[in-house]
This record gives C-alpha cells, sequence and structure tokens, in this order.
C-alpha cells in the first residue's frame, strides 16, 4: 500500500533528467557505513481494510465514556454539536498549512481572529493569542510572561491549581528559571498568601481542580498589592457563563484549556490552550497572533501579526519557542462557541451545575460517603468514601460507569476521597446508578473483609 | 465564489440560536443560589448569536478562501506537506479513541495503550534510539523536552555545562528552545558546501558545550557528509548530539540518526508522518533517547508488562511537558500511516521524495541561482537573487506571483544564509504532471516584467496586506 504517484515510466523520466542510472546513486553523498542495510523491523503494511480492522479491534479494547462517566478532572465531556466536527473536517481548514502567506490564508486567518475574540469575551481580557498546546502548558507561558514582566524570580501557585499543571510548571523552571513556591488549601479553596515583593505572579484556578470556586478578586487583589501578576486558569470555560470573567476581577493574564468547549475527550489530546492578557502584556505574548488589516485597494484582510516577537524572526531572543499550535482544535472552539452562543452556554453551565449538585446531594446519601468541601462549587466536588477510591472505580468500571478520579496520588491528604464530575450530559438515572452501585460496592467489601 | 465573509460578530443577531445543548432532568439551580456574588458573572459573554446554517455558510466560505494540500500543490521546504490520507481520519474518528477519557482505570483504556506502545517501537526502530516518549505537542515542543534532559542529565553527572551550539541554517526553534532551556545558544557558521563548518565547531567545543543541535540532511537539502567527524568531535568533547527530525522525510529505512551518532531525536509526526497540519497545528514532536539518556524521558510513558499495558515515570525523569499523555488522536494517525506502509513502504517514501526534489532541482536551476550545487536529498533551496539585482524582483514577489498561477509558495527568507531563499519541497505524493506545471510557472514569471510580479497577486480574496499597519496598531479582536 502506498500513495505514491511515480508510475515507472515517470521514475525512469525523471532519473533521465537528473543524469543519474538509478535513485540509489542520489544517496551517493551518505557514507556506506551509516547506511541501515536492512529492513526496519516494523509490523508488516496493511491494506486500508485490513488497517481499519485492525484499529476497530484496538478502539474496541478501550471502554468509552458514556453518560455513565463521572470523570472530569481537567477533562470534560459536554455536547459538541455535529457540525463542529463538519467544519474541521474540511479540506481547506484540515490540510492547510500556518497561514504565513495570507494571501492564501484568508479562512484560516479569520477564523483565528475569531478564536480570539471570543477568548477576549469570555475572560474579560485585552488580547488573546492563537492558542497555544494545552491548559497546563498555556499556565506555564503565563509565568513565564510574569518572569520576564517583573524581573522577580519567584511564583506561589495555589495547589488548587491541577497537578498535571503543576508538574509542566516544575519542569519548565527547574531549568532555573524561577522557584515555585505552593499556597495551601484551607477547607479546599486557597488561603489569601502573603506575596513579597520577590513575587512575579499568584497562580490559582477557578473553579480549582478539587471544583471549589475560588475567591477571585481577593486573590488577585493580594497579587497585584504587590506588585506581582495576577494569572488566573480555567480548565473548563463552560463555566465562565455563571463564573464572572477574570478581567472583571483584577487578573492580569488568563489561560486554560478550551478542550470542554467543542473536542472530543481523545485521551487527552489534542486539546487546545488559550492565552489571554492586558493590552501593556502584548508584546510578551508566545504564539501567533492575527491582526486585522487592509491591503492596497483598502480591503479587509486579517494577517500574522507582531511576529517580531517569534522564534523564526528572533531565534534565541523570541519570547517563546513556540511554532506549531493547535490550530484546528481552535477552529472547533470556535465553531462551537458561535453554535452555542451565549444561550446555549449558559444552558450547559446550568445542565452541569445542576446535575452535579444533584449528585453531590444523592451520593452524600450513600450510607458511608460523605462530602468533604462545603465552599461553592461548579461541576465538581470531592466525595469521602468509605473503602479506597481506587478499588471503587475499578468495580464501577466493570459495571460500564467512570466513577471520577481517586485524589490519593496528588492529594495524599485526600486519599480516601473521589473527585467526582458532573455536566449536563449526566441524568438523574445515570446518578441514580452510580449511587446504587456504591453502595453495592461498599456492601460487598463489608462482606469480604469482616 | 464570494470573497468577502463578514465576521461572526457582525452576522450576529440578538436572540437567534443555534444548537442548543440537552437539558438535565435533575433539578435545576440557579448559581445565584450556588456562588458568591463576588464571582457571579454580571453580563453574558459577547458571543455571536447565528443559526446553524448562519454558522455552516460562514465557515464554508472562509475555508474557500484558504489553500491546502487538498486543493493545492504546497511545495513548503522543510515543512513537508504530503498527502494526509483520509482512512488515519477515519481511525481518528472511532469511538474507541475519540470517546475515551485520557484518566480512565488503565484496565479499561488497554487498546489506547497498546497502539502507543507500538507507535514507541516503531519510532524507536525508524530513528535507532531505545526509547521514546510521545507527550511533546510539536517540534519545537519535543526540541524543549530534550534540551530540559540534556540539562537535568549535566547536573546529576555533575557537570557544568551552558552552552548550546547550532549551525546559522538550523530552524529558528533551534535556538530559541535552547534559550527557553537556560542554554547560552552559539551559532556554528556553515562552509562553502553548506555543511557544518569543522574549524569553527571544534574551536567551539569544550567543557561548555552541552549539545550540538543539527538537522541532517540540513535546511539546504544536503546530507551533513562530515556527520560521523562531527559525532565524534561533540562526543570526545563530552557533549551530546541532537537530531532535528524536520527533514527525516528523506531518511526513512535508509539511515538512522542513532546510527549517524546522535544521542537524542524529535520528530514531527505531522511532517514525515502525514498528520494534517490543521493550519498550524495539533502536530505531534515525540523524542527518542538513547543509552542513560533514556531515564530523563518525560514521564509517564506506556510500558508493557507480558499481555498488559501500563504507564510508568522514568527513573530520573525531568517531570511532565504537558497534561495527559500526549496529542493522542494525533498518535493515531501516525501510528496508521506506519502501518499502511511498512518497512518497504516507508523506504519507497524518502526514495521518491529525493527523486522528485532532484528532478524539479535540476529542471529549474537554470533560471534561478542555486547557491549549493550538486545532488540534493528531498529538498532544495534556490535563491532569487539574480532577478533582484537585475530586475529589483524578491523572493516575497516570486511566492505572491506563485499563488496566481495556482501554487502555494516554497518557504522564503529561510534558510537565513541564503539571500532571497526559495525553499522548495515536492514530497513523494505529487504527481509529475503537478510538478511540470509548478516548474513552468516558476520559469514563466521568472521572465514576466517586474511590476507584474510586484502587483501579484491579483486572483486572491485580498492583495497584499499592509503589515505594518497590523503590527503598528494592533486590531487582535473585534471590538464589543
Amino acid at each position: 500500500m502506498s500513495y505514491l504517484p511515480h508510475t515507472q515510466a515517470d521514475r525512469e523520466h525523471m532519473l533521465e533528467v537528473v543524469g543519474v542510472p538509478s535513485v540509489e546513486d542520489l544517496f551517493a553523498s551518505i557514507p556506506p557505513a551509516l547506511r541501515l542495510g536492512r529492513d526496519l523491523c516494523l509490523p508488516e503494511a496493511l491494506t486500508e481494510h485490513d488497517l481499519l480492522e485492525h484499529l476497530g479491534q484496538m478502539a474496541s479494547r478501550n471502554q468509552e465514556a458514556t453518560r455513565s462517566s463521572f470523570l472530569g478532572a481537567g477533562a470534560y465531556q459536554h455536547f459538541v454539536p455535529t457540525l463542529v466536527e463538519t467544519v474541521t473536517s474540511r479540506s481547506e481548514f484540515l490540510t492547510a498549512y500556518t497561514p504565513y502567506q495570507a494571501e492564501a490564508s484568508q479562512g484560516t486567518l479569520q477564523a483565528i481572529f475569531e478564536f480570539q475574540t471570543m477568548i477576549c469575551r469570555l475572560t474579560g481580557m485585552d488580547v488573546a493569542n492563537a492558542s497555544v498546546y494545552d491548559g497546563g502548558t498555556a499556565a506555564t507561558d503565563a509565568v513565564l510572561m510574569a518572569l520576564a514582566q517583573t524581573r522577580r524570580p519567584k511564583v506561589l501557585v495555589s495547589r488548587g491549581v491541577h497537578p498535571h499543571t503543576r508538574g509542566i510548571l516544575a519542569t519548565y523552571l527547574a531549568a532555573g528559571g524561577g522557584v515555585v513556591e505552593e499556597i495551601p488549601l484551607r477547607d479546599g479553596r486557597t488561603e489569601i498568601p502573603q506575596v513579597g515583593s520577590d513575587v512575579a505572579a499568584v497562580v490559582i484556578q477557578v473553579p480549582n481542580f478539587l471544583g471549589q470556586v475560588e475567591d477571585g478578586p481577593a486573590l488577585c487583589q493580594a497579587a497585584r498589592q504587590a506588585g506581582a501578576l495576577a494569572i488566573v486558569a480555567v480548565n473548563d470555560p463552560v463555566s465562565l457563563a455563571v463564573l464572572e470573567a477574570p478581567g472583571a476581577y483584577g487578573a492580569d493574564l488568563v489561560c486554560g484549556e478550551a478542550q470542554p468547549v467543542g473536542l472530543p475527550l481523545s485521551f487527552g489530546g489534542p486539546y487546545v490552550g488559550f492565552l489571554a492578557a492586558r493590552k501593556d502584556l502584548l508584546r510578551r505574548m508566545p504564539g501567533r497572533l492575527v491582526g486585522l488589516t487592509a491591503d492596497g485597494q483598502g480591503r479587509r484582510g486579517f494577517c500574522l501579526t507582531l511576529q517580531a516577537r517569534e522564534q523564526h524572526i528572533r531565534r534565541e531572543k523570541a519570547s517563546s519557542n513556540i511554532c506549531s499550535n493547535q490550530g484546528l482544535c481552535a477552529l472547533a472552539v470556535t465553531v462551537h462557541l458561535a453554535l452555542l452562543g451565549p444561550e446555549g452556554l449558559r444552558r450547559a453551565a446550568l445542565g452541569s451545575m445542576s446535575s452535579a449538585a444533584y449528585a453531590a446531594g444523592r451520593l452524600a446519601q450513600v450510607p458511608g460517603f460523605s462530602l468533604v468541601f462545603s465552599g461553592p462549587g461548579f461541576h465538581e466536588f470531592v466525595l469521602r468514601c468509605p473503602v479506597p477510591p481506587e478499588q471503587l472505580l475499578q468495580g464501577l468500571a466493570e459495571r460500564g460507569i467512570l466513577g471520577g478520579y481517586a485524589l490519593g496520588r496528588d492529594y495524599p491528604e485526600l486519599a480516601d476521597s473521589l473527585l467526582v464530575c458532573c455536566t449536563e450530559l449526566n441524568r438523574r438515572q445515570d446518578v441514580e446508578g452510580l449511587a446504587l452501585e456504591l453502595e453495592a460496592l461498599v456492601q460487598a467489601s463489608v462482606e469480604v473483609t469482616p | 465564489m464570494k470573497t468577502f465573509e463578514p465576521t461572526l460578530f457582525e452576522k450576529s443577531r440578538p436572540g437567534r440560536q443555534g444548537t442548543m445543548p440537552p437539558e438535565t432532568d435533575c433539578p435545576a439551580v440557579q448559581p445565584e443560589e450556588l456562588l458568591p456574588a463576588g464571582m457571579l458573572r454580571k453580563a453574558p459573554p459577547a458571543l455571536p448569536e447565528l443559526s446553524e446554517l448562519d454558522v455552516l455558510r460562514h465557515f464554508t466560505r472562509l475555508s474557500q478562501l484558504n489553500f491546502s494540500v487538498d486543493t493545492h500543490f504546497y511545495p513548503l521546504g522543510s515543512c513537508t506537506m504530503k498527502y494526509n490520507p483520509r482512512v488515519n481520519e477515519k481511525a481518528a474518528t472511532l469511538p474507541g479513541f475519540a470517546a475515551i477519557h485520557p484518566l480512565q482505570p488503565e484496565s479499561t483504556v488497554q487498546g489506547a495503550l497498546a497502539l502507543m506502545s507500538s507507535l514507541q517501537d516503531c519510532l524507536a526502530e525508524i530513528t535507532g534510539m531505545d526509547a521514546i516518549t510521545l507527550q511533546p505537542s510539536a517540534g519545537a515542543h519535543g526540541e524543549i523536552t530534550a534540551l530540559f534532559m540534556i540539562s537535568r542529565y549535566f547536573r546529576d553527572k555533575g557537570e557544568k555545562r551552558t552552552r548550546v551550539l547550532v549551525p546559522d541554517s538550523s530552524h529558528g526553534t533551534n535556538p530559541a528552545s535552547a534559550a527557553l532551556a537556560g542554554f547560552e545558544v552559539v551559532t556554528i557558521p556553515s562552509n562553502a558546501e553548506g555543511g557544518v563548518d569543522l574549524e569553527a565547531l571544534r574551536a567551539n567545543l569544550d567543557a561548555n558545550v552541552a549539545c550540538l543541535m543539527l538537522t541532517n540532511p540540513s535546511t539546504l537539502g544536503l546530507f551533513e557528509t562530515g556527520i560521523e567527524e562531527i559525532a565524534s568531535l561533540v562526543h570526545e568533547a563530552g557533549g551530546l548530539l541532537y537530531y532535528d527530525g524536520a527533514n527525516m522525510n528523506a531518511l526513512m529505512g535508509l539511515v538512522r540518526p542513532g546510527d549517524m551518532g546522535f544521542d537524542l531525536v524529535h520528530l514531527n509526526l505531522h511532517k514525515t508522518f502525514s498528520t494534517p497540519h490543521g493550519g498550524g497545528g495539533p502536530g505531534s514532536g515525540p523524542v527518542g533517547a538513547r543509552g542513560e539518556l533514556v531515564h530523563y524521558l518525560p514521564g509517564p510513558r506506556v510500558v508493557q508488562d507480558g499481555q498488559t499495558f501500563r504507564t510508568e515515570v522514568p527513573g530520573h525523569s525531568i517531570g511532565r511537558v504537558r497534561t495527559f499523555w500526549g496529542n493522542f488522536l494525533v498518535l493515531v494517525r501516525a501510528y496508521a500511516y506506519i502501518r499502511t506502509h511498512g518497512s518497504q513502504g516507508l523506504q519507497d517514501v524518502s526514495r521518491a521524495a529525493v527523486l522528485a526534489a532532484n528532478y524539479m532541482r535540476v529542471r529549474l536551476q537554470g533560471h534561478f541561482d542555486l547557491p549549493y550545487q550538486g545532488t540534493c536529498m528531498h529538498e532544495f533551496v534556490l535563491s532569487a537573487r539574480n532577478l533582484k539585482t537585475a530586475r529589483g524582483v524578491r523572493a516575497t514577489d516570486v511566492a505572491k506571483r506563485l499563488l496566481d498561477f495556482g501554487f502555494h509558495s516554497p518557504t522564503i527568507y529561510f534558510p537565513l544564509i541564503v539571500e532571497e531563499a526559495l525553499m522548495i519541497e515536492p514530497t513523494e505524493t505529487e504527481s509529475l504532471e503537478t510538478m511540470d506545471a509548478f516548474i513552468e510557472a516558476m520559469r514563466t514569471l521568472a521572465e514576466e516584467d517586474p511590476q507584474t510580479l510586484h502587483d501579484a497577486p491579483q486572483t486572491r480574496p485580498v492583495g497584499r496586506l499592509d503589515e505594518t499597519q497590523a503590527a503598528r496598531k494592533p486590531v487582535l479582536a473585534w471590538p464589543e
């Protein structure tokens, strides 16, 4: 199987034009000792038919997340309209290159401009870029901007920020770029920290990883009073239909993950990070930016702009090394948000809140289970369990239910607890099913361990 | 075809509605009941309000303003704009791949882990590395990952190595990544043949050098014939050799980075392994390592335990470089591509890519300057300096005029060491007829009057845009 269009006659013609007897002669400049001289040890080639059968078999060994999934923890299953895939699978978007040649890329450029606009409006910020890899690297980019802007060495990061995000930040700063200090949680929410004059930024997540809604205004004020930047991470933009825009309560930078608004769970990727900032931080933004301009005849058009920040121009002096970002994923988000509009997004948010509130109440009634935190939440909550959560999750999975996320690995103090998520897709009967299975699993575990 | 499409925000009308999410049957709660006043949204986000058909027409029209591989030939050097097989797209939409959560119990995602494990093995074999991480999301992300590994590796060995060497022909991401990882960047000049200047390399190699980042074939499309000596020199100085895999399409199954002496490698699955570019991503930039360096790979990685697959963090891992496991659906596509080809198929791909590039080089070299003569690999670099000197026509003009002929432009003004550079990579999937038509267009425009070229493009929805204005007074969002 191959996608090569060249016939034997084509090859002979090309060789004749080039003036060599065989293709092998074109590799003559490579020292013979370096040539592999054998076949690669790869599985045998498959026809299209056999490939689909093989991949179908692999896919069937995975258990799909359905309405019986209560797993969130940074990847959220919301409704996605059919049209999103209709648009993103169009050849002209799917197989286009980065829009460096603006005249041949107005479709991609305008879509990115619309994405930037929507991110600004959701977050209440002045400027947003064309996307970064994911929510975790977006937060790291925001921190790097703050370190460069303030020339201060330290970053305060809430323990309520997604553990993966904190991990990425630690990796990036380990090379000597800055020092991370953790802000502890009290009753699941970030304590208001003492911010010293050596602090470049305070980073919080809203709602935080444990599902609690932080006191955004107070935390941002604590940062800004000390001359540090306030960075707010948002891991589910659906929440922004009901939660205040971070820009309105004092955020200098807003970063986050836009997977929940338009992308399937996809086993974690590709997702799409977003990064938005106050105007005065614009020239420190990493990645591509699309701006509005006009051609010689005054016709409106869009182009990549402020490229003097970027690696292909500035090399080692660039504001970031990013090149490829998540263009097609940003397009999916743009289509999704255009289809839902403010009303649709609000319905998804209210539905998620309602399902989660109902589930929290119902699950806390199952004997042995209780809610760990009492503060305001959006669509996730922490449930204390009478038997080890990992054991419950395995049992639930065998019954087709994804029961949530066991917190012990990231929060040893919550080793007895599950993080449970609901969205507008979870119905009452799904919650009821989870409650009954939890009760049965606890019962069974009591019976085997008298 | 309409060439102007208003923005979504201009088309929006209050009260118009597109697709609605389902309503839950759980008792409705009001945000005011659950959220503190200071965190309640005062005004809804000003998203556009449109019908489904509005949205579909809008994006369909926008799509028609684009060039794409499916509609046009993209001879973009170092970008490897090959055909993106549709069966791979179908694979990526299988619910068993697209609808699984990244934090499910490992027992419920054995198929996904098996695919990743197999892809790791395939890429290790293709590159000659001992182990692969699939986490990095793009080539530049792979570079920074490898540089973090290098940094940690030398720190653990108690060596203070602060410098990274990059050739002056390197991709801009190489020095940008090195600087971001905290290294001092030293640029090594190229010699007259376009290879690494060995004298300059020797002069800069000392106990401070952590690594040399090299693209081979280079961005000039030339195989670095001195690679064995370069590898010895770098290793004798205690440094490491890093392979930028942007140009791997020339060498699959023929030469492996590991056999050339490279210690670390990144690949671009969105180039060599045919996953679509999507107008600027998503990509995927797996990193391979050899020897002790494998213990520094980011974690978690997939490992096989008998018949089951699980994830684990390598012993000296640098940690995470992104959330979850990587751009999984891009990995599915690349795996499908490799399984479609097998060893022989991948070798055929590289041979065909090199033959096509040489054919185009020979047929164009009389009409444009070819600064570096001789056989090229999968790409070659022309210069428009003859046109510039004789008639004031620049590489930009060539690029824009090509759009009128229905071809995307080559990569221009890169590599930086070639004046008025036009970097051409046909890839293996373009037919002889398409290449001939492009050659004909290039020959034609080389003879055209300069004004026609300066005024190009004339056939696109917009002419050349005022980039100075865009940067001076940036408008990056539609005003509310």
